[in-house]
């Protein structure tokens, strides 16, 4: 019984990673530039944004909630850095208070699900426009770009000697964080707990509103930090910054095999989906397949991630019963 | 892709004349468009400008890029671009700085950079083909209006938002041309700011009529302004009364051509700036110029051009579109 939920997520992870080594495959062979460092270099430093993101929104999927602000507070947050450095702020002393100000956009977004007790779907529906806006107060329709090359190089560069862009880095470190938090600390048990029974969770004396704060916390806090290198990576800090990339986030996390009702997900199907989007979207890229195909292409997935794993679970459950009715009829007999 | 090249090689064979009108530019130049926003009528237009030139030179194009104008979508197709080695790249900056990393480190790897319509800090890039100075597209307007009003009257501004950049520029070479003694009957009697949003602009546009009943004519330097604008004249009774000129582009403005709501606008001809664009990469490309200036360069049925300050190259004077010659254009 315990097992059967693991052994699913096995099976989705291995397919996805599976679909994984095929996209590489295929790519190398749809173009012969597609295999190189400086390619898997741009492929891998295109999707980071969206890797760190999908880290936490993992989290906030598994515990049944959603964010749908975290672009804006990219965004918001981007402003921020760039009013602050055009401001003449020290840069360390502007990346903190960016940070901060991530930290306090997903404590308002937490606090009004916990204590107010509203949908997170509904809270960060509104913050999503209510960020973007405040992001267009900030900087209106202005760029920042003047950042120093020391720091645009954080985003911009790889680490010496390799061709492994910098905030990969950064993602790996904390998808290695996210991993451990989730699958080997209470923390994580309880986020599962919560996912899959909130009722259940209550009575068993877990913390349910204190745990759904830090999450939103610490997805402002991420998406803070995506800020910081969205804004190096491109030298330009803009209140209209990552439109619309909370929904390549979500999609990545449900292709990655998160229950959009909770209780079920991991940290690596979630990165196996991130890479499969970012190789197809790169390879089909260097085949000169035009932008509205990619699309519709990024879409047949999506739908195959809510099919895939449903399809499965029918299919299984199709299986037991049969199974079940054989054996009831054998007893019988 | 082999192929490919065979068969425009063949096809070069056979043209070997036209191509020898072609001294100096080799053929297979590899060029690539990257517009801000591909299926945008404008940049399909100025495709077609620029595919037309690379067949004359024999090159191998193509035109890739985002389908939302977003300032970052670019930046993974200029990176592709280099991955597949294309030898140029042309393309129409979403965002000024943005792409700049980028397309340095396209050009350190040997990639000539070409921007049109919209530029990007002059060290990202080898050369700008720019539509018109700031100068031209002023002046001209004004002209424009005044034959249209008999050179007496007050007019108007409708401009976009009053931080825009190109329009200030715009609108403050069009208060010293008014200066002119030709000018003299003619008052600027307000400068409006649609914000370059449809239903604001057309609100602003009905807001110049009640507050100057005597308005002889007005000027628009911005699409979604002129549309706008248009739109509200000639659905009141001051169609054909009150003179609409300014920036816009045929799809947009062809009714009200002509139902008679404006005589004539202008802008400059998207085909020609790609064309323009293309010849200037090959030239690039083949090492006929460095992008220094002073700099000349055949451009194909455009003559030679030189390249300015800064490694601009202007396009010219603006194209006027009125009744005549309206249905020609398709952008």
């Amino acid at each position: 019984m315990t097992n059967k939920p693991v052994r699913t997520l096995l099976g989705w992870e291995a397919a996805l990673i599976g679909l994984v080594a095929l996209a590489l495959l295929g790519g190398s062979l749809l173009h012969d530039a597609f295999l190189t460092g400086a390619n898997l270099s741009n492929l891998s430093s295109n999707l980071v944004e969206i890797a760190l993101i999908a880290l936490t929104m993992t989290l906030v999927v598994i515990a049944a909630e959603i964010d749908l602000s975290v672009a804006s507070i990219v965004g918001m947050c981007s402003a921020l850095l760039g009013v602050l450095w055009a401001a003449g702020v020290a840069m360390p002393l502007a990346l903190f208070l960016t940070l901060v100000l991530g930290a306090a956009a997903g404590f308002v977004n937490g606090w009004l699900v916990t204590r107010l007790g509203l949908p997170s779907l509904a809270v960060t529906i509104g913050t999503l426009a209510l960020y973007r806006g405040l992001a267009y107060a900030l900087l209106g329709d202005r760029a920042v770009a003047d950042f120093p090359p020391l720091w645009t190089n954080l985003g911009f560069g790889t680490v010496p000697g390799t061709q492994i862009p910098i905030p990969i880095v950064a993602f790996a470190v904390l998808a290695v964080i996210t991993a451990v938090a989730l699958h080997a600390t209470p923390f994580g048990r309880a986020l599962y707990a919560i996912g899959a029974n909130e009722l259940a969770a209550r009575f068993s004396g877990l913390r349910v509103e204190r745990t759904k704060l830090v999450l939103f916390v610490l997805s402002g806090l991420m998406s803070a930090f995506a800020a910081i290198v969205y804004t190096f990576r491109f030298s330009s800090a803009r209140a209209d910054n990552a439109v619309g990339l909370e929904l390549a986030v979500i999609a990545a996390v449900l292709l990655g095999g998160v229950s959009i009702f909770g209780g079920r997900g991991s940290v690596i199907g979630v990165i196996a989906a991130v890479f499969l989007i970012g190789i197809i979207q790169n390879a089909l890229t260097l085949a000169d397949v035009p932008n509205e195909i990619l699309t519709i292409v990024t879409g047949l997935l999506l739908i195959l991630s809510v099919l895939g794993p449903n399809l499965a679970a029918r299919v299984r459950a199709t299986r037991e019963r049969r199974a079940h009715a054989s054996a009831t009829k054998g007893g019988a007999l | 892709m082999k192929h490919r090249t065979l068969t425009l090689a063949a096809l070069a064979l056979t043209l070997g004349a036209v191509a020898a009108a072609q001294a100096g530019i080799p053929k297979g130049i590899t060029i690539a468009f990257l517009p801000k926003q591909v299926n945008n009528p404008y940049f399909t237009t100025a495709w077609k400008g620029g595919q037309a030139a690379i067949k004359e030179f024999s090159g191998v194009g193509k035109q890739v890029g985002p389908s939302d104008a977003g300032a970052s979508s670019q930046v993974s197709y200029i990176n592709t671009l280099l991955a597949q080695r294309q030898k140029a790249i042309v393309v129409s900056a979403s965002d000024q700085n943005a792409l700049v990393p980028y397309l340095k480190r396209a050009m350190q790897q040997g990639v000539k950079v070409v921007t049109y319509d919209s530029d990007v800090a002059p060290d990202g890039r080898h050369l700008f083909v720019s539509q018109a100075s700031s100068d031209t597209i002023g002046r001209d307007q004004i002209k424009l209006l005044a034959k249209q009003i008999n050179y007496s009257g007050e007019i108007a501004v409708l401009s976009a938002t009053p931080n825009a950049t190109n329009q200030n520029a715009w609108i403050k070479v069009m208060q010293d041309e008014l200066k002119k003694p030709e000018y003299k009957n003619m008052k600027l009697v307000k400068i409006a700011y649609g914000n370059d949003d449809d239903q604001k602009s057309f609100t602003e546009m009905q807001g110049l009529m009640q507050a100057y009943p005597n308005l002889k004519g007005v000027i628009s330097p911005t699409t979604v302004g002129i549309s706008a604008a248009a739109r509200y004249l000639s659905s009141s009774p001051y169609k054909g009364k009150v003179a609409l000129t300014g920036l816009g582009t045929p799809n947009q403005m062809r009714e009200f051509v002509k139902n008679g709501t404006v005589q004539g606008f202008a802008l400059w001809n998207p085909e020609e700036l790609g064309y323009l664009a293309s010849y200037a990469a090959a030239a690039l490309v083949s090492g006929q110029i460095s992008g220094k200036e002073g700099e000349r360069f055949k451009a194909g049925k455009l003559g030679e051009r030189t390249i300015g300050k800064n490694g601009v190259i202007i396009l010219g004077p603006l194209t006027v579109f009125d009744k005549s010659n309206i249905d020609k254009f398709n952008f």
